[in-house]
């Protein structure tokens, strides 16, 4: 199905304090990943609405991934549990709505931890590579 | 979505940073300069060399006004670090500051990408397509203006909290000085002598120990914990646990209607006191009773019985007599109070490196660590100075100091980091034993020796000359003979390439520094982050060394890092002049991301209640139906609530739904919606 040079659309919604800061320190450290992630930058991962990431598939991504801080660590105490639960429960949405739950991934990475957001950023883009281009592509406009 | 605010007609600027080569080296900032001008709404799209400096800037107030301009969009580098620069530009050019977006593409792009300039410079265009997306549809915010509570508080009482607390304080600000143990001090009071100056510690510490006791400013709360934090920068709320100290201050005594009673220091209870216990404050190498203070020096000067081991027999009760000092019976006490702005230095604990079992710490009687040489050395500590073997208080003639005990150290079980005061105080040590012992000689087992400040590098040549034995090579093991108790240190000299057994009659473990033991539990309260030490996170490393990410919070000492103590006192200095902005401003603005109220949408079903952390919201009779209500004062702008209500009734101003799907289908369906 896919063509050779078929590179995966991958989202990342992620929170200001921690993530947002832990991929600004990769980018200090000079330690590189893959290109394939454009990221959106919220306050916490508690504002993401399952609606946001229902409307990425829609839209054709392959791909989605949700990063906070560590549990215990939300800036706003208990965001990214309540993040965390939503993704839970949309991940077995997903399945049912025939997509592969690894398509979207929650993650947590501190502001200190620049290199293992290069890491989980490298896990991502390996693993939606390997699942292939989203089966609601051809319905995305 | 009903309460999208399209205007007539957006109008964006975009601007594309080369940050020099940093952007341009892996971005071609010309092709998404270019690409930029195509965008919906675009109407003017520049680049420039560096997009910060005074011309940088310009061009965005000017191409505000010439191009009637609605929004902003700069694409450099990330906007931790320089949205607030930009947006004080946009305000520049007349238009409202949270009109502008900024596109990351030097941290998250051409800085991972660097040898992917296609990639690099592809991401670069969806990011700044993104951004004009949000851009169109920014609306006008008002930052909301908050009076300053006007007083301080510092955790921690060691070199690094006090002089903290007394520059606060001395720049007429009301400061709680808070410090868990019964008196001020920290590990400074612990050292014999100071490198490189050769100082003694308790002479220069002990005065200011008093000057904080002193000072009007000050309120000093020993023997107290942070039990609770609330609020934000300019108000915080924080419950203090006092803990249960048995022993009544004269203030306190007074207060209970004993006027000239209260502990006077006089130390009667410590003499009939029948229960013995090992000092902590000795490392347990003197003992101490169940009422009891650390050393004559401590600052409250007033007793603390230990509960633990108290056995309520009496006698002090008995012996303390008229002054009525002692309650038996005293629990723990709550005290809330109310702060604009908070230091926080909670210092360090030794690396328990009997962990690193090769050198036999707690295996080999005359194996010990460094904090216990300094109070052996010191002429008020458990020997009176005399530095003996513990296995048969011989003085010792050779000594061996091993350097990063645990510190740079990779395997797992010590520190990866320098600890950075070992190298300087060992050589301390080393100067200390020549100089009270005759025909000592210290052995340095050493990987190598930073001595990085000032005057430290002559303080090591000084050594040198004085004698001391200086091995290169990290100390493989250390064995025990059973029958002297002498120790044979083994490591290979690398500076002559084999392996050598020095036999000594003690050994020195230089042992790493670890954040103390509370520090976990501290940050958690105060809402700060750690590195992957463990060790407080400034808000960033060269910019802003004081700060945290949490507004209105600061660092001083080694809780951020380990240091020394001129370092300690000048990062104290620095947070206590952070911390006394706010409060002398007297307000903050604090960033507008309310959570609203669409009132005509909200069902009025209550679910957002009971999701915000903060207890902003509920729900409230309006003409004749239920609706929730925030309260602004107490949200903080998370959006946890709003990226829950089932019927998107609650919009997160500068982060509404609207302008986040429009950054979301901007990536996928390329900005053609
Ligand atoms: C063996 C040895 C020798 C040294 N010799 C020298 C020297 O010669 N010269 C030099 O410049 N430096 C020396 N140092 C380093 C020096 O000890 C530190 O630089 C200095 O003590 C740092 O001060 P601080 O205030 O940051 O931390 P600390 O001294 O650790 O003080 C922290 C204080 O905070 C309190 N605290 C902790 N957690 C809490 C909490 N949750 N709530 C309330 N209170 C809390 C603690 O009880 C303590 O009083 C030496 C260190 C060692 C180990
Ligand atoms: S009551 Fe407690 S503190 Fe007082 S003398 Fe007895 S054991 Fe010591
Ligand atoms: S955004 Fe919502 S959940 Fe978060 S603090 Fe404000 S009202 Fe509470
Ligand atoms: S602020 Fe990072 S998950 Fe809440």
């Amino acid at each position: 199905m896919a063509d050779e040079n078929w590179k995966p659309k991958i989202i990342a919604i992620i929170c200001n304090w921690c993530s947002y800061a832990g991929a600004d320190l990769a980018g200090s450290a000079r330690t590189q990943y893959p290109t394939d992630i454009r990221a959106i930058r919220v306050m916490c991962t508690g504002r993401v609405d399952p609606l946001f990431i229902m409307k990425a598939f829609q839209d054709g991504a392959d791909g989605v991934l949700v990063s906070g801080c560590h549990f215990g660590d939300c800036h706003y105490l208990e965001g990214n549990y309540k993040a965390a639960k939503r993704m839970f429960l949309l991940k077995s949405v997903l399945k049912n709505i025939g997509l592969d739950d690894k398509r979207l991934r929650m993650t947590f990475v501190s502001a200190s931890e620049g290199a293992k957001w290069a890491k989980v950023i490298e896990d991502v883009v390996d693993t939606i590579t390997e699942l292939g281009p989203s089966p609601l592509n051809e319905f995305a406009r | 979505m009903a309460e999208v605010k399209k205007y007539e007609e957006p109008r964006i600027g975009v601007f594309v940073c080369h940050c020099g080569t940093n952007i341009a080296g892996s971005i071609d900032v010309k092709a998404v300069m270019e690409y930029a001008s195509t965008l919906p709404n675009v109407v003017i799209a520049d680049d420039y060399q560096y997009m910060c400096s005074t011309p940088g800037q310009n061009k965005i107030a000017e191409a505000i006004e010439e191009q009637k301009l609605t929004g902003v969009v700069v694409a450099a580098c990330s906007p931790r670090l320089h949205e607030p620069t930009f947006r004080a530009a946009t305000k520049e050019g007349g238009l409202n500051p949270f009109r502008f977006e900024m596109a990351n593409i030097r941290e998250q792009n051409s800085w991972v990408h660097m040898h992917q300039p296609e990639e690099a410079t592809a991401k670069a265009k969806d990011a700044v397509r993104i951004a004009v997306a949000k851009a169109s549809l920014l609306e006008d915010l008002i930052p909301k203006s908050v009076p300053v509570e006007q007083a301080a508080m510092v955790v921690g009482g060691g070199v690094g909290g006090m002089q903290a607390a007394l520059d606060l304080a001395s720049a007429g600000i009301k400061t709680y000085l808070v410090e868990k143990d019964p008196t001020i001090g920290g590990r400074m009071s612990q050292l014999d002598k100071t490198f490189p100056t050769l100082d003694c510690s308790q002479c220069i510490l002990t005065p200011k120990m008093v000057d904080v006791f002193r000072h009007e400013n000050i309120e000093l709360l020993t023997y107290t914990e942070v039990e609770a934090v609330e609020g934000y920068i300019g108000n915080f709320d924080v419950t203090l646990r006092k803990k249960a100290r048995g022993v009544l201050t004269t203030e306190e005594a007074e207060a209970r209607g004993f006027v000239g009673g209260g502990c006077n220091g006089c130390g009667d209870c410590e003499d009939v006191c029948p229960v013995i216990r090992p000092n902590p404050f000795e490392l347990g190498m003197s003992p101490m009773k169940a009422i009891y203070i650390y050393h004559p020096q401590v600052s409250p000067l007033i007793y603390t019985i230990d509960f633990d081991s108290c056995v309520k027999c009496g006698l002090c009760v008995d012996v303390c007599g008229d002054k009525k000092a002692i309650d038996l019976n005293a629990v723990d006490e709550f005290e809330t109070v109310k702060v604009g702005t908070i230091v926080l230095a909670t210092g360090y604990d030794i690396f328990p490196v009997e962990e690193k079992h090769e050198w036999g710490y707690k295996n080999y009687d005359n194996v010990i660590t460094s904090l216990e040489f300094e109070r052996l050395i010191c002429a008020s500590g458990p020997t009176g100075g005399h530095l003996i073997r513990p296995s048969d208080g011989a003085t010792p003639k050779r000594v061996g100091f091993v350097l990063c005990a645990g510190s740079r150290d990779n395997t797992g079980v010590g520190k990866p980091y320098c600890s950075r005061f070992c190298c300087m105080y060992s050589l301390k040590h080393a100067h200390q034993i020549i100089e009270k012992i005759p025909g000592a000689v210290p052995y340095i087992f050493y990987m190598d020796i930073r001595s990085f400040g000032k005057m430290y590098e002559e303080f090591y040549y000084r050594i040198q000359d004085e004698g001391a034995k200086f091995i290169r090579g990290r100390v493989a093991n250390i064995l025990e003979d059973p029958v002297t108790k002498n120790l044979h240190v083994n490591t290979e000299d690398t500076l002559l390439g084999r392996p050598i057994d020095v036999e000594v009659d003690m050994v020195v473990l230089a042992a790493a520094v670890q954040p103390s033991e509370k520090t976990e539990a501290t940050r958690r309260l105060f809402g700060v982050s750690c590195s992957q030490d463990g060790w407080l996170l400034e808000a960033h490393p060269k910019l802003n060394p004081c700060g945290t990410t949490t507004a209105g919070v600061y660092l001083a000492g080694v809780c951020q890092g380990p240091k020394d103590i001129p370092d300690t006192v000048a990062q104290a200095e620095g947070a206590a002049s952070a911390a006394s902005i706010p409060i002398h401003r007297g307000e903050v603005e604090l960033e507008p991301y309310f959570a609203v109220c669409l009132e005509d949408i909200c069902a009025g079903c209550g679910m957002c209640v009971n999701l915000c952390p903060y207890q902003a919201l509920a729900l409230v009779e309006k003409d004749g139906r239920r609706v929730m209500q925030v309260t602004e004062a107490k949200c903080k702008g998370c959006g946890t609530c709003g990226g829950f209500c089932p019927g998107g009734a609650i919009r997160m101003q500068h982060f509404t739904t609207p302008q986040i799907v429009a950054q979301i289908d901007a990536f996928l369906l390329g900005g053609e919606q």
